[in-house]
């Protein structure tokens, strides 16, 4: 029990953490933008995969083989980006933010540990099934595959349980800066924050990987790929996501009003809500200074109708809270206007092709609509990233909702800004490499039908 | 009390294993840089790739246990130690990051592409052990003071004791990868090749047990206390059996008696990692027992509930694994014939299209009705139940496949 001694350190060297405070966040926000996309896969990816080969096994449509043999190359060379970008991720655990970490790993550290099994039978069952289309029957290749499926999203829930935590904390008692007890499984399970965070972040997976793959064949379709492969693979994806998409509008609603309860701060800097009022406005756009927003578009009482569905109800505003706890207002009002902004687009984009689908049991033909599909892949990214800023840096400048300080969590070791540098040369350097790998994949001629299976992972040579 | 020990022992052999099994990994990467030009030299670097393709990511999580289990069980020890050794964490972390990196290539690239990712990953491969075995080394001689980053960033882990046992990880993952991919190249066709690793294994084995021994002499100038404490006791015991065990792997492969030797290996390299941990304990850093690191009891018996669990579900897990990749890399290529798939099953589900449409609407319905008006939480969870439903019978009904199958999307 000696985080004290820990946390005396820390206030010694104050001033010289603040120095790179910025530095050292900014580098976490780029290992998770780096990261998250590859999460959203990791969830949603196997189950299309898998969906794929048990049309396969089904149909015997060779095509669906290919596809889903396509897709597992595909997968795996995502995984072994995503093990890195997450690894360094629990490096900068430490790395960053060792206070944090010396106080509370002994309330949040569990859900890592768990993730790390999850993690752990998925790396497992990946070597088995990428490497096991030939020597496993058709259906044991196919339940080896399932295991992939759960860990991906339980790893993920373990994680986001960290984050609501975070956000919402409980489970331990502090006394003098210190955990005096500690109640890991309630703390993470027995957390109502989580639940919303969650469904929303498995919806938005599968928005962001639907719409991405589907991206990718509709940039193949509108350069004239439209074979009956091509169709397919474009139609499982984006009808994936057509689904999530105007879900995921339900879910935002509903994460809303977790936040107006939880963390009405987060709320008024979602809005940009300057004084506490009833029949609370929205407003679209604009820049929020002096504790209103100018230029921007009111929604009158739509503030109110989102936090607790009620056209006058009353919203604290931000300066009901010490200036200090503010989180910066733009930012989170920013990102969060262009998650919402995206996620409608895509929603409506979503409609059109369900509607198209349930009515005429195709896509439209319309080369507007495949323009639209491969823009969405990018746009869903970015909206994804949007919202995992506004939760973030919404809940500044806190790392410990209400109880540490993000700069009383960094580290002391001077060595940030050099770390920081060296990371985002070689995360750009894994970004080109990925995306060559991706392309190299594409341009890969598709196999014959009838032809036996090429193991996803080529053997340059016969060994 | 017992249960402060019990985190401490767990991550020790998840140390241990990572070091035996990635560490050997790490080897096969190093081992890529002496395979030369040339056809002979090609095949070293395919046969060095291929055989670990399959495991690395699941050998590569063994750290990310050690990792998780310390920062739970005794994270203000973890933080001292992470924010201290930043510069070798970060190290490590880009050789990681250029490791997987270079597998991710690996998929794509085709025959006599990559040299420059294979010399990517082969660098990698020698500075992440080394980082990381420089930690331990930071650790071992008392370098590492409790607090953020109170330690001395650059000498807590370059100086003699840290080198010592950073250069010992990168040789015993060498030895470790070279018997392996000796054991690896039995077939008629793999002769030359299976030559090669004998000697690098010979070889390997022989430069780690001469620096091991040296290494003592540098323990003893560098850290006195720790020279102690592993020439006594428990700590003289491990010590020993890691000689015994070395000396008889370098016996066993001059023999050709690969599966043994790697077994013997294996254990040398343990009983190392068992020798550090006896000398240090009771201390975990300067002034700080592992009982005063340990978090409270009630995280102890969460982390052993969760590692127990674990064993139950991934012993089993690894198990088909590593049974897999040893069966399979005797009879490659043989194909499943298309036709062995499961027999067509056309269910009512494409005579009953509007019925299933129509639960979908009314699950939707239910999502509203409990999801967006609801304010307790088991309204949510039934409108979450709901949601999930409307979600799949829609995908069902409209994704190609759908029965009647394959009549989506298609024109033709």
């Amino acid at each position: 029990m000696s985080s004290t001694a820990l946390l005396a350190v820390a206030a010694s060297t104050n001033s010289d953490q603040q120095s790179y405070l910025l530095q050292a966040r900014q580098m976490q926000a780029m290992s998770f933008i780096v990261h998250i996309p590859l999460v959203c896969f990791g969830m949603v990816f196997p189950t299309l995969l898998l969906y794929c080969e048990s049309l396969w096994l089904r149909t015997g449509d060779p095509l669906y083989r290919n596809l889903a043999l396509r897709w597992t190359r595909v997968m795996i060379a995502l995984f072994a980006v995503g093990v890195i970008t997450g690894t360094i991720l629990s490096f900068e655990m430490g790395l960053l933010w060792p206070n944090f970490t010396a106080t509370f790993g002994s309330v949040f550290g569990l859900g890592f540990a768990i993730e790390g099994t999850s993690f752990f039978l998925e790396a497992i069952f990946i070597g088995i099934y990428a490497y096991g289309w030939t020597r496993l029957s058709p259906r044991a290749h196919f339940l080896s595959g399932i295991p992939i499926a759960i860990t991906g999203v339980t790893g993920s829930f373990m994680v986001i349980a960290v984050n609501a935590w975070m956000n919402h904390p409980s489970g331990f008692t502090l006394t003098g800066g210190q955990v005096t007890s500690s109640h890991p499984w309630r703390a993470l399970f027995a957390n109502r924050y989580v639940w919303h965070e969650f469904v929303h972040m498995y919806l938005a997976a599968f928005m962001v990987t639907g719409f991405l793959v589907a991206a990718c064949y509709a940039i193949s379709w509108l350069r004239g790929s439209r074979s009956r492969h091509h169709r397919t693979a474009l139609a499982i994806p984006l009808t994936a996501a057509a689904v999530a998409a105007p879900l995921q509008v339900l879910v935002g609603d509903w994460a809303a009003r977790d936040i107006a309860r939880t963390q009405p701060v987060k709320l008024a800097a979602v809005e940009g809500l300057g004084q506490t009022m009833s029949g609370a406005p929205v407003h679209l756009l604009g820049w929020y200074t002096d504790g209103r927003v100018e230029y921007g578009v009111e929604l009158p009482h739509v503030l109110s109708l989102l936090a607790s569905h009620d056209y006058n109800a009353t919203v604290r505003g931000l300066n009901s809270f010490p200036a200090e706890d503010l989180p910066p207002v733009n930012i989170v009002r920013i990102s969060f206007q262009t998650m919402v902004g995206i996620g409608s687009a895509l929603a409506l984009l979503a409609v059109v092709c369900l509607y198209m689908q349930l009515r005429h049991r195709r896509l439209p033909d319309a080369k507007l609509f495949y323009l639209a599909v491969a823009v969405a892949g990018p746009l869903s990214v970015i909206a994804l990233i949007a919202g995992w800023t506004t939760t973030e840096v919404g809940r500044q400048p806190w790392v410990v909702y209400g109880v540490m300080r993000t700069s009383e969590a960094v580290t002391a070791a001077g060595i940030i800004p050099v770390s920081y540098a060296a990371l985002a040369l070689v995360y750009l350097g894994v970004l080109v490499a990925l995306a060559w790998i991706l392309r190299r994949f594409a341009t890969t001629p598709l196999p014959d039908e009838d032809s036996p299976i090429q193991l996803p992972v080529t053997a340059p040579s016969s060994p | 009390m017992i249960l402060d020990y019990i985190p401490a022992a767990l991550a020790l052999i998840g140390l241990a294993i990572y070091t035996v099994l990635a560490g050997a990994d790490f080897g096969a990467g190093a081992w890529q840089l002496t395979a030369g030009r040339g056809e002979a030299g090609r095949r070293i670097r395919d046969h060095a790739y291929h055989a670990i393709a399959p495991v690395w990511e699941a050998n590569h999580v063994w750290l990310i246990f050690v990792i998780t289990v310390m920062w739970t069980a005794y994270p203000a020890a973890f933080a001292s130690i992470a924010s201290t050794c930043s510069i070798p964490l970060v190290i490590a972390g880009l050789g990681i990051i250029f490791r997987g990196a270079a597998y991710a290539l690996h998929t794509a690239t085709r025959e006599n592409e990559g040299e420059a990712v294979d010399m990517a990953f082969s660098i990698s491969s020698v500075l992440t052990p080394f980082a990381l075995g420089s930690i331990v080394g930071a650790i071992a001689s008392g370098r590492i003071p409790l607090g953020n980053a109170a330690g001395n960033l650059v000498t807590s882990w370059l100086n003699p004791t840290s080198i010592l046992s950073g250069v010992l990880a990168v040789l015993v993952g060498l030895f470790l990868s070279a018997i392996y991919l000796s054991a690896d190249a039995m077939r008629p066709a793999d002769l030359s090749l299976q030559r090669a690793f004998r000697i690098r294994a010979l070889l390997a084995g022989g430069v780690t047990g001469v620096v091991a021994v040296l290494g003592l002499f540098v323990v003893r100038q560098d850290s006195r206390l720790l020279f102690d404490e592993l020439t006594s006791g428990g700590g003289l015991v491990a010590v020993i059996a890691s000689v015994i065990a070395g000396v008889a792997s370098l016996i066993l492969v001059a023999a050709y008696q690969f599966a043994v030797a790697r077994v013997s290996a294996a254990v040398a390299a343990s009983c190392l990692i068992l020798g550090w941990a006896i000398a240090q304990s009771p201390q975990f850093l300067p002034g700080l027992t592992v009982e005063q690191a340990a978090a409270p009891r009630t995280t102890l018996i969460a982390v052993l509930i969760a590692v127990l669990a674990s064993v139950v579900l991934i012993a089993p897990s690894l198990g088909l694994l590593f049974t897999l990749t040893l069966r399979g890399r005797l009879e490659d290529g043989d194909e499943t014939p298309a036709d062995r798939r499961w027999p067509p099953r056309h269910t009512a589900a494409g005579r009953h299209r509007v019925t299933y449409l129509s639960a979908a609407a009314a699950c939707l319905v239910l999502t509203v009705g409990f999801l967006s008006l609801g304010e307790a939480g088991w309204q949510h969870v039934i409108g979450v139940a709901a949601l999930v439903c409307c979600a799949v019978l829609t995908f069902r009904q409209i994704a190609p496949g759908s029965p009647p199958a394959g009549t989506t999307a298609e024109g033709d």
